[in-house]
């Protein structure tokens, strides 16, 4: 102890009641069947039971609400009354591990994915996934993006080995199904008619400047991007992307990237 | 990215809060904020929510902080905690602090995160020596980290601790005096514990260390009751502050004269016209409590 | 991974093609950009507890409603995954609840 005896200091050597540590605190938070820790108590002394259950009750709603705002197209998808239960579930397996709720909800996805009552649903996870993305670009860094001009200063021998630097808010989901026109219609209130459920998309999930955007990608667009992100030249980029999908267009793909800001910069080129 | 080191508004105003009523800031009414040229002493955030690196949160605030003084307030820090700060949170804080040069910063007397888990709740600390101890030691981590003085807020609370050994007010009392910290009174808070306790609210301000009130917080409560069926009030933030809390709050002002003070409403959020009309009045009860001359900015 | 590359003359056309149709008015692919409502977005983080409803963290009968036991009832109720195209139950890791 460095600063001076108070009297409080000799006050606590008498201990009184039951110690309570912020762990049985913790476990008793999440944990809905157990009782409020011994040693919480109300004016009377007596154990603090629904006033325990305030502090239970923050916790759950206020995540919840978190989350029903970072996934508004899956409490469409689902529905209000079914979300909250959904989302109540989540929490207690994947409560946060950040103080920062912007970032609390990746696991989402991979949880609807992998519970069984949502089996019949199976695309939930990748809309999830586009709206997890769309709020990482939300707040990601702030890049101008890649001046195409750019490209058009290399020399043609330089172009195909040229690497590309990924947009902070740059983002790609791959989907068995139609996750933009989903996402489209349930987060935008678009009309939901349309979506077929057949038709596989892949999106790049971008924000050039202040809007985000969720971009279509042409067939094996998402691949040659992919591969751009992790840092293949352009080249084996469009070679990779052509070897799985025959129609892919070299000159459309990129110039869908470009426009939609998934690069800053070319490396070596500012 | 931005700079570490630049502060990245272009500010028009000083930072210092007036003793003036400001507004818990929300998203919602930026827009009217900035088109109607609203005449506020201060605006107030919550840290965690700026602690993305870019986007249309900071183009958002850095437009608020050119024109207005602002007020950084933390929700996430856990200084009542058994164990470590987070030092990562802990340099978010502080580059917050430097790139906005808000004219105060609190943080509050509760715990949120236990191991790794956050809990996005305030959550009550016991009032021993041994908590004291570990919160003044995070006041100064904190203090000494981020280069400023800090306000710590006094919590709104629904059970008590068998293990408490000393009464709140004579834990902030000590910790303001180990520190140095100011302190940030919320009015809504003396009011809610006070009752949810049985205790009395007047009696508890009559004795609060007011030479270290560096802000006020009002808010609106939400009425419940406990097991045995006692008022039992709940710091929802989610409407108008109560007449119960106006009255106290008028009667703090009355005998220490002007503060700068937030309401705040962060659940059910309504139009900016209501949540302004609360600041207008809040800042009709400091204007009557001095001459407009005699106003200190802290 | 894959050591293919394209042709350096292929992809320096492919290049060129694309640069000068972004000098023209219309991105190619306007149509399917999604302008988003972001700059009211709320932040997540509040100083708030829950008005009045002290038992939606706590119920074990379900006050809100079980996950396991509900049925969605929103915008999926319209759409008929087709085929067998179903998720597998029999990959799910998860063990049921406790009845």
């Amino acid at each position: 102890m460095t600063a001076p005896k108070s009297p409080s200091d000799t006050a606590d050597a008498t201990c009184k009641g039951n110690r309570i540590g912020a762990g049985a605190f913790s476990r008793a938070l999440l944990d809905p069947d157990a009782p409020p820790p011994a040693g919480l108590v109300g004016p009377d002394g007596k154990a603090a039971g629904k006033r325990f259950n305030v502090y239970r009750n923050n916790v759950i709603v206020s995540l919840c609400e978190a989350l029903e705002q970072t996934f508004p197209a899956i409490v469409t998808l689902v529905g209000d009354a079914y979300f909250k239960a959904l989302s109540r579930a989540f929490v207690v397996d994947h409560p946060p591990q950040t103080p920062v709720l912007m970032w609390y909800g990746g696991a989402f996805a991979g949880f609807l994915e992998e519970f069984p009552p949502l089996a019949a649903y199976p695309y939930l996870a990748d809309v999830a996934r586009v709206e997890w993305a769309w709020l990482q670009a939300f707040h990601a860094a702030d890049a101008p993006p890649l001046d195409p001009a750019v490209l058009s200063s290399l020399a043609p021998e330089e172009v195909a080995s040229v690497r590309f630097v990924r947009h902070p808010a740059a983002d790609i989901v791959t989907s068995k199904w139609p996750v933009l026109d989903l996402v489209r219609a349930n987060r935008f209130a678009e009309d939901a008619a349309g979506v077929d459920l057949d038709v596989p998309q892949a999106v790049l999930v971008t924000r050039p400047e202040l809007d985000v955007e969720v971009l279509l990608l042409r067939p094996g667009a998402d691949v040659f991007l992919r591969a751009l992100f992790e840092g293949a030249s352009l080249g084996e980029a469009a070679a990779r992307a052509l070897d799985m999908t025959p129609e892919f267009s070299l000159a459309d793909s990129l110039s869908d990237c470009l426009s939609g800001g998934a690069f800053t910069a070319v490396e070596g080129h500012g | 990215m931005f700079s570490a080191s630049q502060p990245s508004h272009k500010s028009r105003v000083d930072a210092r809060i007036p003793a003036r009523a400001g507004a818990g800031l929300k998203p919602d009414h930026i827009a009217d904020i900035l088109a109607e040229r609203a005449d506020i002493g201060f605006f107030e955030v919550h840290a965690e929510n700026y602690m993305g690196a870019g986007g249309p949160p900071h183009r958002q605030l850095e437009a608020i902080r050119q024109d207005y003084p602002l007020s950084l307030h933390g929700v996430g820090l856990s200084i009542g905690a058994e164990q470590a700060l987070d030092k990562a949170h802990l340099q978010r804080l502080a580059e917050l602090n430097r790139r906005y040069e808000p004219g105060l910063f609190s943080e509050h007397l509760a715990w949120s995160t236990h191991d790794t888990t956050y809990f996005n709740d305030l959550l009550p600390v016991p009032y021993d020596v041994e908590t004291l101890r570990r919160v003044c030691s995070h006041i100064d981590q904190v203090q000494d980290t981020v280069g400023r003085r800090m306000l710590l807020e006094n919590p709104s609370t629904y059970v008590a601790f068998e293990q408490s050994t000393m009464s709140e007010l004579d834990f902030l009392k000590e910790v303001a005096r180990r520190t140095g910290c100011g302190l940030l009174l919320d009015v809504n808070n003396v009011h809610v514990s006070c009752t949810n306790h049985q205790r009395s609210a007047e009696a508890y301000l009559a004795e609060f260390p007011v030479d270290q009130v560096g802000e006020i917080h009002l808010g609106g409560h939400a009425p419940d009751t406990d097991d045995e069926g006692r008022p039992l009030l709940i710091d929802a933030h989610d409407r108008e502050v109560d007449d119960a809390v106006w009255k106290l709050y008028e009667s703090v002002i009355g005998q220490i004269g002007p503060l700068p003070t937030l309401i705040e409403w962060d659940n059910e959020v309504p139009a900016w016209p209501v949540l302004h009309a609360e600041v207008v009045a809040a800042e009709g009860i400091l204007s009557r409590a001095v001459e407009p001359g005699l106003r200190r900015a802290v | 991974m894959n050591h293919k590359t394209m042709s350096a003359a292929i992809v320096a056309g492919a290049v060129a093609t694309a640069v000068a149709g972004l000098s023209s008015t219309v991105p190619a692919n306007a149509q399917a950009k999604e302008k988003c409502y972001g700059v009211s977005l709320k932040g997540q983080n509040d100083c708030k507890a829950g008005a009045g409803t002290t038992c939606a963290g706590t119920s074990t009968v379900d006050y809100q409603g079980n996950a396991w036991t509900l049925v969605p009832k929103g915008t999926c109720e319209t759409m008929d995954v087709p085929g067998d195209r179903h998720g597998s139950l029999s990959e799910l890791k998860r063990d049921l609840p406790k009845a």
